[in-house]
């Protein structure tokens, strides 16, 4: 058993499982996990990182499945790659 | 932790057989003993010669080849023939995806790749719209050049990254090699569609019938695994794989599915849409990031290696689909047998 002490609370707190907001997409979580849904259903990962959808958007809930990513029409894309002079090589996803 | 399946046999493949000068003499040295060979200057960089070439001189680091001694994969006068070839790809590859002032503009470069096209002509839409069950079995042939081996061209760079950088890139690493259950490999998901499609899903099957554009991309990511100095064009490339896979990906499980293919053909893509949902993350939070954070001289080379990476893809996208929309096999040799339905 570690003293009682700060050095038993700061690794404690050091020991918190650590979950990661992103600004635009999933909320990532480390190892294992077993989500509980709003049914009471359980859903469990063994990932060694899971990301959870938060954006409500994704077709595999409760995990991300990129649906949060923003959709636009080539044709419209390509009128604003035309727009940037400098750029002679647009990327395109296209293909994958 | 324990697979459930018996191990195969490891049995390294056959050689191919040569597309020109540059592989027959490849071949050659490598079935008979190295003789000093140069690469002609006007060779084409993308053409079937020099990429089946380059392709034979890296499957000695992965595999090898049945009947290629395995000290060949360090022999000097093989690894001079390579390193010609290798001047030759990397110069056509620079020359063709130099920008201008935002080459070294990692983040511009990254959300060009977040923007999900919803009328893109690509192969996965394709297939995903009216793909025909033919289609399918050449792609996934095609790309077993790649999922046989998948992850080991990116291991390649672990012992080149640092802190922070290795750790991400060895979590997402872990995760493509099953995360501790053999059986969830992804190079294992993709054999089962393999054989759930009716392919063979033998290591070197299906070489011969790969086209340059095929080989040029898995040559990219050796050319990158294998040079501590293109460590950055790796990372590019690899990023540009799990940014794109996720949608990519779920197109594919809706085309198998719409085609009624077996339930052991549709894991692979299905278990990448949500791999990758969390590798497209830690690619650009864990690695990226920390990366240029220590290094950020590299920005320019992972711009080149996303860049080179769209093109080899776009390469291929153009030749599936002109072939499959003249009605006509993308392959070097048309597939044989039947579809075996197993499901």
């Amino acid at each position: 058993m570690p003293e009682v002490g700060q050095s038993a609370v700061s690794s404690e707190v050091e020991d918190a499982q650590e979950i990661v907001l992103t600004d635009d997409g999933p909320i990532l979580v480390c190892g294992p996990v077993e989500i509980v849904l709003p049914d009471g259903s359980r859903v469990r990962s063994d990932r060694p990182v899971t990301a959870l959808c938060v954006c409500k958007r994704s077709r595999r809930q409760p995990f991300c499945d990129t649906s949060h990513r923003s959709r636009v029409r080539i044709a419209d894309l390509a009128h604003d790659i035309a727009q940037e002079e400098d750029r002679a090589q647009p990327q395109s996803a296209a293909t994958r | 932790m324990l697979s459930r399946n018996p191990p195969r046999p490891v049995e390294p493949p056959g050689l191919p057989q040569p597309r020109g000068p540059l592989s027959a003499a490849l071949i050659d040295a490598l079935k008979h003993g190295p003789v000093a060979q140069s690469v002609p200057e006007d060779c084409d960089p993308y053409g079937e010669d020099l990429q089946l070439a380059l392709y034979c001189s890296y499957e000695l680091h992965y595999r090898g080849f049945a009947s290629v001694p395995d000290d060949r994969e360090w022999d000097p006068t093989l690894l001079a023939a390579r390193a010609s070839m290798e001047r030759l790809f990397l110069y056509a590859l620079r020359a063709d995806v130099a920008g201008g002032a935002d080459d070294v503009d990692v983040d511009a470069e990254l959300a060009t790749l977040l923007i999900e096209p919803i009328d893109a002509p690509g192969v996965s839409h394709h297939l995903r719209r009216d793909g025909e069950l033919w289609q399918m079995r050449e792609y996934v042939a095609l790309r077993s050049r790649y999922h046989l081996k998948e992850a080991d061209p990116q291991a390649l760079v672990i012992a080149r990254l640092e802190g922070p950088a290795k750790t991400a890139l060895v979590t997402i690493e872990h995760d493509e090699y099953g995360a501790g259950n053999p059986d969830r490999m992804h190079a294992k998901l993709f054999a089962d569609m393999m054989d759930a499609l009716g392919l063979c899903s033998a290591y070197g099957q299906y070489l011969d019938a790969a086209p340059a554009e095929v080989l040029a991309e898995v040559n990219l990511m050796s050319v990158c695994g294998l040079h501590r100095g293109l460590r950055g064009a790796l990372v590019g490339q690899f990023a540009t794989v799990e940014l794109t896979s996720s949608p990519g990906s779920d197109r594919l499980v809706k085309a198998l599915r719409r085609l009624e293919a077996p339930a052991a053909a549709v894991d692979f893509y299905a278990e990448h849409v949500e791999a990758d949902a969390v590798h497209e993350q830690l690619i650009r939070r864990g690695v990226i990031a920390p990366m240029l954070a220590a290094e950020p001289a590299l920005a320019r080379d992972v711009v080149f290696g996303i860049r080179a990476s769209g093109l080899l893809a776009d390469r291929l996208s153009a030749l599936l689909l002109d072939c499959w929309g003249q009605g006509r096999s993308a392959l070097r040799r048309p597939l044989a047998g039947a579809m075996a339905r197993t499901g």
